[in-house]
């Protein structure tokens, strides 16, 4: 019989909260971490707004010569990691840290460091960059510093699919639970993708919304960035429950597609493809399933895609689905988003609350769903999907089950 | 010097899409031209480029035909009293 993957610890780093528990109750609060961005002079962007991590102070939790080896994105890691491990009560040996792996997700990997180096060099014409570049911007240092921090000495590695890392990365430590090859993983995601150069390239592609994200509204304006790290400690089942430590939800399936399609284009049977194999890969009808932790980017391609790829895996279930995305309080953080949504799924079906979408307005025909406007609401869930689906047309579901 | 402009813009879409010039018309449609909307971004990325022009986002999300762009970037450019610059560029 195959392991079945307990979540047994969860770590945030979060626009809407630098702990777990200050995330969940943003959340729950429906408090839409969106606000004014900080990070580059105002006007210097057509969009102005961002989901921006504050009060993180990295002396709290780093030493000053650690710091200079950590990109913001790494720094994010490590502390969610910290946190997971802590919260699931992680008692390390020598045999464990051997046993234990690491799978973590980012889109961007770097990029402050690399947009701050690339000034010195393009803009103020110094003739070198920092020695530590290569190392700050590797998409893979969150998990390496992950590695280091803990100890961890088995499978260790980085996903990159754009807005699907994390969703995958989880896949991945799922999948190493059932193999046996590892009693434990770290999997998650973490971004900081809040550079000059990069937020620029963002404002090209004309998919930021000029206010806020309004995912599933009708007069949405498209997304909102964000940043932060959330990890999980996964760990089989049955190890879980013999230890005695408390368990949040199972990671029950995992399903991916490609669309093969466009570049940026969302195709609703991807979408399909993606939630119809999670479904499969936990064995359930999709019936089962209470609610959806929506891609819900707030853009007008994704939302309606979305939401008719729903109907058409769940049919007339779709009436009696909650389906919200909770990107509206803490930002599109990319390679982290996963993972951020896979704590408020988890979260939402051990407290029996469905967290909202914020900052609704009005419907949209095209988006026929019960988004659960504005406030979250107490509601039993046994199983739970989250979706990603990342440019480039890879998409990656997981199914959540309560414990 | 308006059919000079139309001229120019449709230049620059031909070199961007990769098309031949004589394909394009200004009653072309972004359909007829198989233009999605990746390849718009990149229509107006090099059109404010050519220009020296910003497009804003509520605009470039009302254009459909080349005619609208052409509109769109006149526009634009006697509003900001650039034409003489630009086209003299």
């Amino acid at each position: 019989m195959r392991q079945r993957a307990a979540v047994t610890g969860v770590g945030v780093v979060s626009a809407a909260g630098l702990s777990c528990g200050a995330f969940w109750e943003s959340l729950r609060a429906g408090r839409s971490a969106i606000a004014p961005l900080q990070c580059v002079e105002p006007g210097a962007l057509r969009f102005a707004r961002g989901a921006e991590v504050r009060g993180f102070d990295p002396l709290a939790h780093f030493e000053p010569k650690q710091i200079d080896f950590l990109d913001r994105f790494a720094q994010f890691a490590v502390v969610a990691a910290r946190e997971a491990v802590r919260d699931a009560g992680i008692a390390w040996t020598p045999e464990l840290r051997r046993r234990a792996a690491i799978v973590t997700g980012s889109c961007v990997g770097g990029q402050s460091s690399e947009d701050s180096e690339f000034v010195e060099l393009y803009k103020k014409n110094r003739p070198r960059v920092h020695p530590l570049t290569i190392a700050r911007v590797m998409a893979n240092a969150g998990a390496s510093h992950i590695s280091m921090d803990l100890g961890v000495t088995g499978p260790c590695l980085t996903v990159s699919t754009a807005c699907s890392s994390s969703n995958h990365a989880i896949g991945q430590a799922v999948w190493m639970l059932r193999s046996g090859i590892a009693d434990l993983v770290i999997a998650g995601g973490s971004e900081a993708p809040f550079s000059l150069g990069h937020l620029k390239a963002w404002e090209a592609m004309r998919v930021v919304s000029p206010d806020t994200c309004r995912p599933f509204s009708r007069d949405r304006k498209g997304m909102i960035l964000g940043e932060g790290a959330a990890m999980l400690v996964l760990e089989p089942l049955e190890r879980a429950r013999a230890r005695g430590v408390r368990v949040y939800g199972e990671v029950c399936g995992f399903g991916m597609s490609a669309d093969a399609h466009h570049l940026t284009q969302p195709a609703k049977d991807g979408a399909r493809r993606a939630m119809a194999a999670a479904l499969a890969d936990a064995g359930l009808p999709p019936e089962a399933v209470g609610y959806i932790n929506a891609h819900g980017t707030g853009t007008s391609a994704n939302d309606p895609t979305e939401c008719a790829a729903i109907r058409e895996v769940f049919g007339a279930h779709g009436d009696r689905l909650a389906v919200s995305s909770t990107k509206s309080m803490h930002g599109h953080a990319l390679g982290a988003a996963g993972a951020l949504e896979a704590a408020a799924t988890l979260l939402a079906l051990r407290d029996g609350f469905l967290p909202p979408t914020a900052n609704f307005t009005a419907a949209d025909p095209e988006c026929d769903l019960d988004v659960i406007p504005n406030k979250g609401r107490a509601a039993e869930v046994e199983y739970a999907l989250s979706n990603s689906f990342a440019f480039g047309g890879l998409n990656a579901v997981l199914v959540f089950r309560k414990a | 010097m308006p059919e000079d402009l139309t001229e120019r813009i449709l230049d620059v879409i031909a070199a961007t899409q990769k098309l031949p010039r004589d394909k394009l018309s200004i009653d072309s449609s972004f359909s007829d031209l198989n233009i999605d909307s990746m390849d718009g971004v990149n229509i107006l990325f090099a059109l404010e480029n050519e220009f020296n022009i910003t497009i804003p986002d509520e605009q470039a999300k009302s254009i459909r035909s080349l005619r609208d762009i052409v509109d769109g970037v006149r526009g634009l450019i006697e509003g900001s009293g650039q034409e003489g610059v630009a086209l003299s560029s």
